[in-house]
């Protein structure tokens, strides 16, 4: 734990110090971690939210059918995404795909020295590494989020469209009136904040590794583990801070 | 038994104009312990400027701990680590990256950055601690890389070469700054004998012309002799942790310390125990008596 609050500050310095300092982190290697984060992840995410988006306008409409409020569906569509289902099923998407290959990749470099080849060098692994990793996980987590609302929203579109006649221009407005700023900001909140757990779980978990090939198999379990229980308690907290706000 | 204390070093005659200048590295009655196990016990040494230093011993006498508490990486339990005259066992993160610009290391795993080019591992250090351009930076690059006999390599990856040139590779990464002092670990254990001449020669050459100060940890009894000035030798077993021996290669070699010689020799008979009871095992190891 003095561990992670430690990693937490050092990246919080480089942050903050990075830009002034003559050798900061390098945007390169901000962008080459964005790429493999986010842009990598799209056909993933893609699917995933799309399937959800169909099964939830499928859910939404035998239930509220029998209710004569089918024309409800969209509004469910909406705010179930905005402010839980996509941020929540984003950051599960990222802690398996992402979150767990930095805790592995780190760990390897860890058990093959890298890591103190780096520091031997005079070269800060939280400045090299981590803080790349980090800063692509907190932008492209809410992106990935904003895309993977909009995809779902295309697959509730679907349901709604041809399975219960809806007019397009009719489910988009089904989307938005219902949905408020607040749901959109309080959606992107949770993913930054999200973001930031996955980051630091992981990169935590992989510097931690010790013991070679089985200590990276125990520390990508721990991360993915840390992260999702992380994740869906910071859900609830920040779920009940915007209820009862 | 062998003695337990160590040859006592004189200056040898080659090497004497550098006993009288001031130590490059100063280590003072270090001990490291993990978990009540001495790993390190009340070793003292002095390397000087231009001397090729072999540090020797047996596997698990503690030669690659030494050498991580020399370059900074493990903290000692007690003692002093000076290196140009400058104490780092309280260095903070920040002084020690100012000592360590000034020197190199080869890892005994290579230890190179599976995820950049041979060119861009050797290019790193240039790029974090200097102001060259990249062209410059290439240019030093393909500089090191010849004198390792490497050129044209530098847009494989790590991966895609072989054991030893990964570590010929991690040599020019450890050069590239031209460091006054360079830390081997290891450097010619998975070399064909050829390629190990080659790498000796590169440290002599760095050590007899350039004036490099080299500290090298090997258990290659050929290589040491050929390239070492001075030689401390570490014990195992009842002397875990120990300077057993030290002094320059003619004194290390004639010494009739029966340990030595059967490090020397490489005889499977002779003190340094291969194989321990349980009860000396919990004993010697971990410090404790057999329950």
């Amino acid at each position: 734990m003095i561990n992670y609050l430690q990693l937490n500050l050092e990246i919080l310095y480089w942050l903050a110090a990075g830009p002034f300092k003559k050798k900061g982190f390098k945007s390169l290697h901000v962008f080459q971690q964005m790429m493999r984060i986010g842009v990598d992840a799209l056909p993933m995410v893609c699917l995933t939210t799309f399937s959800i988006g169909l099964t939830l306008a499928m859910q939404g409409a035998g239930t509220l059918e029998k209710m004569g409020a089918e024309q409800f569906v969209p509004n469910l569509v909406s705010i179930s995404l905005l402010r839980e289902l996509g941020p929540l099923l984003v950051a599960m998407i990222v802690i398996g795909r992402s979150g767990s290959s930095v805790t592995a990749e780190l760990g390897a470099m860890k058990v093959a020295e890298e890591i103190e080849a780096l520091e031997v060098m005079a070269i800060d692994p939280i400045r090299y590494l981590i803080v790349p990793r980090f800063l692509a996980m907190m932008i492209m987590v809410p992106a990935l989020t904003v895309f993977g609302n909009c995809v779902a929203m295309v697959g509730g579109w679907t349901i709604c469209h041809f399975a219960l006649d809806m007019s397009t221009p009719y489910y988009i407005v089904g989307l938005i009136e219902p949905a408020e700023l607040d749901d959109l900001y309080s959606g992107i909140v949770k993913s930054v904040a999200f973001a930031w757990l996955i980051a630091t779980i992981a990169c935590n978990s992989g510097l931690e590794v010790t013991g070679g090939a089985e200590g990276v198999g125990r520390a990508t379990t721990q991360s993915v583990v840390y992260s999702l229980l992380s994740v869906l308690i910071t859900n609830a907290i920040l779920t009940a801070f915007f209820f009862f706000l | 038994m062998p003695d337990t204390e160590p040859i006592k070093a004189s200056a040898p005659a080659s090497n004497a104009e550098s006993q009288d200048r001031k130590p490059i590295i100063e280590v003072t009655d270090l001990v490291r312990e993990f978990d009540g196990r001495t790993v390190l016990n009340g070793l003292s040494f002095t390397v000087h400027p231009g001397d090729t230093f072999i540090i020797m011993g047996g596997s698990g006498c503690g030669k690659s701990t030494l050498l991580r508490h020399i370059v900074g990486s493990l903290k000692p339990t007690s003692g002093s680590i000076k290196i140009f005259g400058e104490e780092i066992t309280g260095m903070d993160d920040h002084e020690l990256a100012l000592i360590r610009r000034r020197f190199g290391m080869l890892f005994q795993s290579s230890a190179l950055l599976q995820s950049l080019t041979v060119g861009e591992n050797v290019a790193l250090p240039i790029l974090e601690h200097s102001d060259v351009d990249e062209n410059i930076a290439s240019l030093m690059v393909k500089m090191k890389l010849e004198l390792v006999g490497l050129t044209g390599f530098e847009n494989l990856k790590p991966a895609e070469i072989s054991g030893g040139m990964r570590k010929r590779v991690a040599l020019a990464r450890a050069l590239a700054l031209d460091p006054e002092l360079i830390f081997s670990d290891e450097p010619t254990s998975g070399l064909d004998p050829v390629m190990t001449a080659v790498v000796d020669q590169l440290t002599q050459d760095l050590t007899r012309k350039l004036g490099v100060t080299a500290v090298v940890v090997t258990h290659d009894m050929t290589s040491a002799f050929r390239i070492g000035t001075r030689m401390i030798m570490l014990g195992t077993g009842p002397y875990q942790g120990k300077i057993v021996a030290e002094g320059s290669p003619e004194e290390i070699r004639d010494h009739p310390n029966p340990m030595l010689q059967q490090f020397i020799q490489g005889n499977a008979d002779g003190p340094i125990p291969l194989r321990l009871s349980k009860g000396d095992y919990l004993k010697t190891l971990l410090g404790r008596d057999e329950e």
